[in-house]
């Protein structure tokens, strides 16, 4: 039932990209179009006015109306079990070169000490023994999209996913050392050389350039969840609309205590994780 | 007029084939850089940005630090400085060429550079990088060129060359301010994120740009080719001298604010170069290698100053150009990835193929210098004979 | 009025220079060129475009879409005709022309023109089929 509502939900935001209702009020394609066009231009210059004086106040800074977050559970996370990465490697073909210098990720797990320090007692030192499930966080300000000189890797306007264009890329790699949580890998070597398998039905990326999760934009577009939420036998990851007061994922970010990786570097990560 | 670069004695000539020797080993191993792609070199996952890139970091330094002699000569009338004013600017021309080689060895997609000029982007500091080191080339080529060419006509200079010259002042400050912003702006590498980045970044570049122009000038002495008065040598080392002490004083700031506050982000990176962290200790020896090198340096420097001593200048020169060569480049560059973002401490090393690459910009480098440098020697020698 | 300063070096410097700035003709007077031809092998009758069209503004079509695709996520091409594509290098275009090698390559390696498209997008003859089951069909 949770799945038909959010897939409702996903429905009715599909329907904003393509034509008609806003909400419950029937709005004339010009007049939606030019509603949008001044929606986006606003959200683009309020988004960065919040952002450039971005500091503890966790304020909901996007006023689009779709803004896509994740809340992980990791009480619900099972110990051994990495259905998630490892559906989501396989369907994007993100190369295994089993090594640690080479290492491409999309999504992996940490633990409590490694993304929460400050929450670990000296006296716990494994702090809560969690899997901690760690992804690109698709930040409200991201600091890997301010510094990219080409504008490779950029936060999309109508519901706030940090891209990739693999084309553009010249694979500098100012992201990766702007980005402040290790979310992006570079494809040191030649991908094809990390991949036993290929699914057709999605490309590889070529030597050279960055590459990082993309919050399944092509399975979103399809009105899709993406993979590590759909393959979760636990569901401990909830994705949805943050900018949705009815969504799921603002009941369970109102009911319980949740928190963010390094909140005070002013990033607004759209990841919670349940405390 | 470049002619006159290549004309020389035998052993000048020997050199200039070591250095094209070198530079074939490195396009050789370019290429298989780009053939087996960034995975030859050192770099990881966690420490994304190597060798190259602080060779980057560092011979930009060098490019900035021409201003060092700019602004006594032109601003102050320092006429001792003229005969070293011209090679002085065509050691920036040289900088500046290598910065840009480090940078398009770094890259993955070298073949898309232009990207950043397609599609500008003034939110990013490597966007505006990009466009003030071609524009310092741009200016201190036409600066050099015209100077040199003005030593062969004996021309009086023009108002539009001295323009353009007060021009490359600034100019300068900006090209290596810029480049401080690549790291000072980013907010989870906690050893780069200080307001002090680019006040450091100028003082140690005033320190290594002078200080390696006077071993550059010291070589053509050794090889009998130029003698220059021993007023520019201790000139240029009071710049070195004063450049190393700010530098200095900077870097001990740092350590103070790290360990004074005590705050573990402050601190670990500054642990970790100097003093080890968990077992990891590669960084250590070079770490106090550059200290002692620099601080030697000095006191050295000073002394020689002092009493006019040349050979000691030259010495304290060399110490204090691989202490800033160590400390902007290895120490610098590669700390600033240890700890990565989860907190582990992956270490770093240069593979052999990552050195020959590096060796070949260095040879490039060396060539542009030694064939600009011999062709205003030679001019230079010409006008004084006749 | 041009000084030779050293007319030896000069001669020997230009005729390499002719002959290298001339490789492409008389390299392929040696070799003999064919004019390469490409092998259709489609299952549909009418391309996105005409012939001609393609022929010289297929590569301008492919930059439009590849930023049409990833940077405005549009992916309805409406052709000349009124008839709207998917706009997939995979999909559509070797949907259709599913050979590569005797389709994209036998004009690309005529022309020496090196295709990169293939380090990232998959040729589906190489690339194996994924199953029917597998993690990214749930659903």
């Amino acid at each position: 039932m949770k799945n038909n509502k959010l897939l409702k939900e996903k429905n009715v935001t599909a329907e904003l990209f393509s034509e008609s209702d806003i909400l419950e009020k029937k709005v004339s394609r010009k007049e939606f179009i030019k509603l949008g066009a001044i929606g986006t231009i606003l959200a683009t210059a309020g988004s960065r006015v919040f952002s450039l004086h971005a500091t503890e106040e966790q304020h909901i800074t996007s006023k689009a109306a779709v803004r896509w977050g994740m809340v992980i559970d990791p009480k619900k996370c099972k110990e051994g079990c990495t259905d998630c990465i490892t559906s989501c490697h396989e369907a994007h073909n993100v190369p295994d070169h089993r090594d640690k210098k080479n290492e491409v990720k999309w999504i992996w797990k940490e633990n409590q000490q490694t993304l929460f320090p400050e929450k670990v007692s000296p006296y716990k030192k494994n702090g809560n023994n969690l899997p901690y499930i760690t992804l690109c966080n698709h930040c409200d300000s991201p600091s890997c999209v301010r510094v990219c000189p080409t504008q490779a890797t950029w936060k999309r306007n109508e519901d706030g996913i940090v891209m990739m264009d693999y084309h553009r890329c010249i694979g500098c790699r100012f992201c990766m050392a702007a980005c402040p949580y290790g979310s992006r890998s570079f494809n040191y070597k030649n991908p094809k050389s990390g991949l036993e398998k290929i699914n057709s039905s999605y490309p590889t990326r070529t030597i050279g350039v960055v590459e990082k999760c993309n919050f399944c934009s092509e399975r979103i577009s399809d009105n899709k969840e993406p993979l590590c939420v759909v393959n979760c036998k636990e569901k401990a990851i909830v994705f949805g609309n943050l900018n949705d007061p009815e969504s799921e994922i603002r009941q369970i970010l109102e009911k319980y205590p949740s928190e963010r990786r390094k909140v005070e570097l002013g990033t607004g990560p759209a990841v919670f994780y349940l405390s | 007029m470049i002619e006159q670069g290549f004309k020389g004695s035998k052993t000048y000539k020997l050199w200039l084939l070591f250095l094209a020797g070198v530079i074939l080993a490195a396009v050789a191993t370019y290429r298989y850089q780009l053939s087996e792609g960034l995975t030859i070199t050192g770099m990881s996952r966690d420490i994304s940005w190597g060798f190259y890139v602080a060779n980057f970091t560092f011979f930009v330094g060098v490019a900035a630090s021409a201003v060092m002699l700019v602004i006594p000569y032109y601003l102050h009338h320092y006429e001792k400085f003229g005969p070293v004013i011209v090679l002085g600017e065509w050691l920036a021309v040289a900088a500046v060429i290598m910065s840009g080689l480090f940078i398009m060895a770094d890259m993955g997609q070298p073949q898309r550079f232009l990207n950043i000029l397609l599609h500008p982007t003034p939110g990013s500091m490597l966007f505006w990088d990009m466009l003030v080191l071609t524009g310092y080339l741009f200016l201190n080529l036409i600066i050099a060129w015209k100077t040199t060419g003005i030593i062969q006509s004996k021309a009086p200079v023009p108002q539009w060359l001295r323009n353009l010259t007060y021009l490359s002042i600034p100019w300068a400050v900006a090209i290596h301010t810029v480049t401080a912003f690549l790291y000072s702006g980013l907010p989870g590498r906690h050893l780069w994120l200080t307001a002090i980045m680019a006040p450091r970044f100028l003082a140690s570049a005033f320190a290594s740009g002078p200080a390696l122009l006077i071993l550059l000038l010291k070589i053509q002495e050794v090889t009998k080719n130029y003698k220059f008065d021993p007023k520019v040598y201790n000139t240029l080392g009071k710049i070195v001298l004063y450049g190393m002490i700010v530098n200095i004083f900077f870097y001990l700031m740092e350590f103070f604010t790290a360990f004074y506050s005590n705050i573990p982000s402050h601190k670990e990176t500054l642990t970790y170069l100097f003093f080890g962290l968990e077992g990891h200790q590669k960084m250590v020896p070079w770490a106090w290698a550059s200290a002692l090198l620099g601080i030697s340096g000095i006191m050295i420097l000073g002394l020689s100053i002092a009493r006019s001593m040349q050979k000691g200048l030259v010495v304290s020169a060399l110490l204090i150009f691989f202490a800033t060569y160590i400390d902007k480049g290895l120490i610098l560059v590669i700390g600033g990835f240890i700890p990565s973002p989860m907190g582990t401490l992956t270490e770093y090393s240069i593979t052999l193929p990552e050195f020959i690459i590096a060796s070949g910009i260095w040879a490039i480098g060396l060539l542009i210098i030694s064939v600009t440098f011999q062709m205003t020697l030679n001019l230079k020698k010409d006008n004084e004979r006749s | 009025m041009i000084t030779l300063y050293n007319k030896k070096l000069t001669f020997i410097f230009l005729s390499v220079f002719l002959l290298v700035f001339t490789m492409p003709f008389w390299k392929n007077m040696i070799k003999g060129s064919e004019i390469p031809a490409p092998v259709l092998q489609t299952t549909e009758k009418e391309c996105v475009e005409s012939r001609e069209y393609m022929r010289s503004n297929h590569m301008k079509l492919l930059h439009e879409w590849r930023d049409d695709v990833v940077r405005k996520n549009n992916r309805e091409y409406t052709n000349s005709q009124g008839i709207t594509f998917n706009k997939s290098l995979t999909g559509t275009c070797l949907g259709c022309h599913q050979n590569k090698q005797q389709f994209c390559d036998s004009c690309h390696e005529a022309a020496t023109v090196r295709l990169y498209c293939f380090d990232c997008h998959n040729d589906p003859q190489i690339a194996e089929k994924s199953s029917n089951e597998g993690f990214h069909e749930k659903q």
